[in-house]
């Protein structure tokens, strides 16, 4: 029999329904896998007991007839998901004691869906950043790193922010993950661990408790290990929520259900902006040979042209910093928090502050301060948004032309934090294909395709028209048929 | 926006910082200001594109289906005193506490 920790969701639903093994045998694999994969740092808190508790619930839900839709299943959350009682960190010093006495919807809809909950998965602080190194708690460590994982020379990132959730998937520790994508977080670090990640439409999956970031650009999605289990997780998460004022109330299909509907007559754009100057030669190869693969199965492959492409991260990093200035205001050492007294009130504030936010962050605000300040409102943050619309209106004109858009998912695979941390920039240059769909608002997912020349995953992104995630998902399960990558990562549990 | 090369002062920094209620020590401020003016000197490329007539961009999806929706404004929860306060770093007599403001 496969291992417990090797089955997909789907699988392990099927298992549990056949009494194969119960949701506590099933629990008990992925917390023996959890501690065998402490070198990973991908969790921030473990929640061993809890799950053990949920999973008895489950099995006894399961016995009396009413098992649920993800019953019994071990998930690991993101640790910028409000869990009621059970601490919420963002992965900043500002919130390490903060225990939330409200549940997010999201997390909230998988528990009563039968989900169990593992633990907290690291992140960058507050999802800033491409790497998970910007965390208050250690870096998360990629599975794909070579040798023993606490003495490699070449230790890699998993990409970032979601990259505790995508490493604890990786892994083997948790059959699926939850993640946060505000400009590339789920896709990103999808595509450098060679799992399946999700950014649904904007306004598909309910905001309510997430520790807000930018709020025009965040939205939530599974991570999984394939391309079915993303579309059932996904189903379960979305739909409308009253909380998100946001929030687009429109039915949810059963994304299930495009599963097998294939590529066939599918029209998919290839957009050369995108092959940008000094790309990668292997994530380069891999996209031909994600073309070819659609090609074979039956679409028809085109050029098309997304013209101010080169534009999104500048405008990204002036709207989310100037979003994240303002949402970071309540972090003010009073109502929840971090607080460090001072000789004042102000005094207060600014100590809190800054021992509080970590560089990354600060130097976040003080760029979303600046762009908004009296003076520079117009030149920064108004033009910004006029060159979003612009962004957003090279997709819908795509979109006359081709129903889905392939491109990679990052500009190159995974590598050593030494590497690129030179200055902010290089590391922001991570999100170069993955942020225009945020400007825009539009449906990315990203699975793995290829392997690169040090044997390390490539994943592509596929985007869809604006709720059209079922078109997303057929095309997604054709590639994946296609390229059926079926490497591990070097260390599983 | 501002063509000219480095936008951001040492003086810029300490006015920026006052703003965002952040303390940087008078030794910080320079290596803060040339990060700064890394991250706005690759912005600025945003001049280049033609905006005249286009409308800023706020929320992806007003046009297909509405802007920021609102509900009544009445009271749909309460009485959380004691969860509302959990979290605070300090409070009495159900208060948030705050170091002395007035002298």
């Amino acid at each position: 029999m496969t291992k417990l920790t090797d089955l997909t969701v789907v699988q392990a639903l099927n298992g549990l329904k056949n009494k194969e093994f119960s949701a506590v045998e099933l629990v008990h694999a992925h917390i023996d896998g959890m501690q065998k994969a402490a070198c990973l740092n991908a969790f921030i808190t473990e929640t061993p007991e809890l799950a053990l508790a949920q999973a008895r619930v489950s099995d006894a839900r399961r016995a009396s007839g009413h098992a649920k839709a993800l019953d019994g299943i071990p998930l690991a959350i993101k640790d910028l998901f409000c869990t009621r009682g059970i601490r919420t960190t963002s992965a900043s010093k500002m919130l390490e004691n903060f225990v939330p006495p409200y549940e997010s919807t999201i997390t909230q809809k998988l528990l009563d869906a039968g989900a169990v909950t593992l633990g907290k998965t690291n992140l960058d602080e507050f999802a800033m950043g491409s790497t998970t190194a910007t965390s208050y708690f250690k870096p998360t460590i990629n599975p794909w790193t070579e040798g023993d994982i606490l003495g490699a020379k070449r230790k890699l990132i998993p990409g970032g922010s979601s990259g505790g959730s995508a490493a604890a998937v990786a892994a083997r520790i948790a059959l699926a993950a939850l993640g946060t994508d505000t400009g590339g977080s789920i896709r990103q670090p999808a595509s450098l661990t060679g799992t399946v990640g999700i950014k649904p439409t904007y306004g598909r999956c309910s905001r309510f408790g997430i520790v807000a970031f930018a709020s025009s650009l965040d939205q939530a999605g599974p991570m999984t290990r394939n391309v079915e289990d993303a579309a059932l997780m996904l189903k379960l998460m979305s739909g409308f929520d009253e909380k998100d004022s946001m929030s687009v109330d429109i039915p949810v299909p059963d994304y299930t259900q495009a599963l097998g509907k294939g590529v066939k007559g599918l029209k998919i754009g290839i957009p050369s902006e995108y092959r940008i100057k000094g790309m990668n030669a292997d994530v380069d190869a891999v996209w031909q040979k994600a073309a070819d693969m659609l090609k074979a199965a039956g679409a028809e492959v085109m050029d098309i042209t997304l013209p101010h492409t080169k534009y999104a991260l500048p405008v990204y990093y002036i709207i989310a910093p100037a979003e994240a200035s303002s949402n970071f205001a309540k972090y003010d050492g009073v109502r929840f928090g971090l607080r460090v007294n001072g000789e004042s009130l102000n005094d207060m504030y600014d100590m809190t502050r800054s021992e509080g936010f970590g560089k990354e962050v600060q130097r976040r605000i003080m760029i979303g301060t600046y762009v908004l300040s009296a003076g520079y409102y117009d030149a920064y943050y108004l033009r910004a948004q006029q060159v979003r619309r612009l962004i957003r209106q090279d997709f819908i004109n795509a979109f006359k032309k081709c129903d889905v858009i392939l491109t990679p998912a990052a500009p190159s695979p995974a590598f050593a934090i030494e590497e690129k941390q030179k200055d902010p920039l290089q590391l922001y240059l991570e999100d170069v294909f993955t942020v225009t769909l945020n400007l825009a608002g539009l449906p990315g997912i990203c699975l793995p395709v290829g392997l690169s020349s040090e044997k390390l995953p490539i994943g592509m992104q596929l985007i869809g028209k604006a709720f059209d995630e079922e078109t997303l998902i057929s095309a997604a399960r054709s590639l994946e048929e296609s390229a059926n990558f079926t490497h591990k990562p070097l260390f599983t549990v | 926006m501002q063509n000219n090369s480095n936008p951001i002062t040492k003086e810029t920094v300490a006015n920026i910082a006052n703003l965002a209620r952040i303390k940087v020590t008078d030794e910080e401020k320079p290596a803060m200001a040339d990060e700064l003016n890394v991250i706005l000197n690759w912005v600025v490329q945003l001049d280049e594109v033609n905006t005249v007539g286009i409308e800023p961009l706020v929320n992806v999806n007003d046009e297909d289906y509405g802007s920021l929706r609102s509900r009544p404004d009445i009271v749909n929860d309460g009485n959380i005193q004691t969860q509302i306060l959990a979290n605070a770093p300090s409070a009495a007599m159900g208060f948030f506490t705050v170091p002395k403001v007035i002298e």
